[in-house]
């Protein structure tokens, strides 16, 4: 087995859309000071009975439907979330029921910001490995339910979401679609974003970290390029966690991405931690933004704090 | 051992590529949040390119602390 590579991709979002006017009706804060400070225009809330592995749900099965595959295909599933409040059954088991798949490996991942390129570079190791040949990954959140809605600083960035692709191995002859994951962390800079206790909120210390994602981020994301053999000039798509706007142009301006669509979904998503990546992406290929087979260079990172990226062929 | 005003003036090019701030408004006595208008983000920005310029290390927890150019000027000049 030479590698893996995505195959389709889909993406769901709840229907409500909270934007900055309805925000500053919640707490003292303005639509300009929104837009200036972290690039978000409106966010999706999701509807409060609806969970994370509804959502997760969703969007797998639309990243099911587009591949071709039966759910008797797919032999494994990792949802990575920070948000999923029940522990057992976890999300992956939850939508794989939904999904008819009868038995997959399933777990969830919990990498926050960054958990879906973790996922990614799990599921693509697994089937390397020859321990599954077609993985369900997915991003999925409902951080609306540990926002501090009384919190100006946070309860402005986050939103809903799920996002999910299907990868599949490819046959020896086949180049992969995959490239080396780089990752890691900087467990002394853990404190910086927290979501802790028995009924948590999401708590951060916006300067450290933006200080962090501006300065550590750019490095790993080059090295990403280079050990799949790209370079940054070829790359035709960013897709970064989708965290802060100038977070996202601040790294994309280090890359020097001569010729690359540089994802900014945040602005009608806000920052919806794992699920930001598959989200945007899906967007990008499903408005055909990015050519199929193309280099796109997807990057996550977060709580904890971990990092993690990829450079993949568009399927 | 750069000046004062060595370290000001440098402050001053940081302070225009970042955050557009004319050279000629940046002076010791001015906050770099009300008089310059240089939000706190920005303000990480010009931390991280002073670090560089002057060799120096600005931690987060000191960052609150530089209200004026001339809090960064002292913090420098003592630091680096």
């Amino acid at each position: 087995m030479s590698g893996s590579r995505i195959i389709s991709l889909g993406h769901y979002q709840p229907s409500r859309i909270l934007t900055n006017d309805d925000l500053a009706q919640m707490v003292e804060t303005s639509d300009a000071w929104i837009q200036d400070r972290v690039g978000i225009a409106a966010r999706r809330i999701a509807a409060a009975e609806e969970t994370v592995a509804d959502m997760a749900s969703a969007a797998a099965g639309k990243a099911l439907a587009g591949s071709g595959l039966a759910a008797a295909d797919i032999d494994m599933v990792v949802v990575a979330t920070c948000s999923s409040v029940d522990r057992a059954p976890n999300v992956a088991t939850r939508v794989a029921h939904r999904l008819g798949i009868a038995a997959p490996a399933a777990f969830d991942v919990n990498t926050a910001c960054s958990g879906f390129c973790y996922a990614l570079a799990t599921a693509d190791h697994a089937v390397r490995a020859g321990a599954a040949r077609n993985a369900l990954v997915v991003g999925a959140e409902k951080l609306s339910d540990i926002v501090d809605w009384t919190d100006r600083s946070t309860c402005i960035i986050f939103g809903d979401g799920a996002g999910a692709a299907v990868v599949s191995a490819v046959a020896d002859d086949e180049p992969t679609g995959i490239g080396p994951v780089v990752w890691g962390s900087a467990p002394d800079k853990g404190d910086t974003i927290k979501i802790e206790g028995w009924r948590p909120y999401i708590m951060q210390e916006g300067q450290a970290v933006y200080r962090w994602a501006t300065t550590a981020i750019a490095p790993v994301a080059l090295q990403a390029c280079e050990r799949a053999g790209v370079d940054p000039s070829e790359i035709k798509a960013f897709v970064a966690h989708q965290a802060n706007g100038r977070i996202i142009d601040a790294i994309a301006k280090k890359l020097n991405l001569t010729n690359a669509v540089i994802a900014k979904d945040i602005v009608e998503s806000g920052n919806t931690s794992a699920a930001s990546v598959p989200l945007a992406l899906s967007k990008l290929v499903e408005r055909r933004e990015v050519p199929s087979g193309a280099p796109v260079l997807l990057f996550g990172f977060g709580g904890g704090l971990t990092y993690a990226g990829q450079v993949i062929r568009c399927p | 051992m750069s000046s004062r005003e060595e370290i000001t003036a440098g402050l001053a090019e940081i302070l225009e590529e970042v955050a557009g701030v004319s050279p000629a408004d940046v002076a010791e006595e001015k906050s770099f949040t009300e008089d310059l208008d240089v939000d706190s983000l920005s303000m990480v920005e010009v931390v991280v390119a002073a670090e560089e310029k002057f060799g120096v290390k600005i931690p987060d927890d000191q960052v609150q602390n530089l209200k004026t150019v001339g809090d960064a000027v002292t913090y420098i000049s003592t630091n680096a």
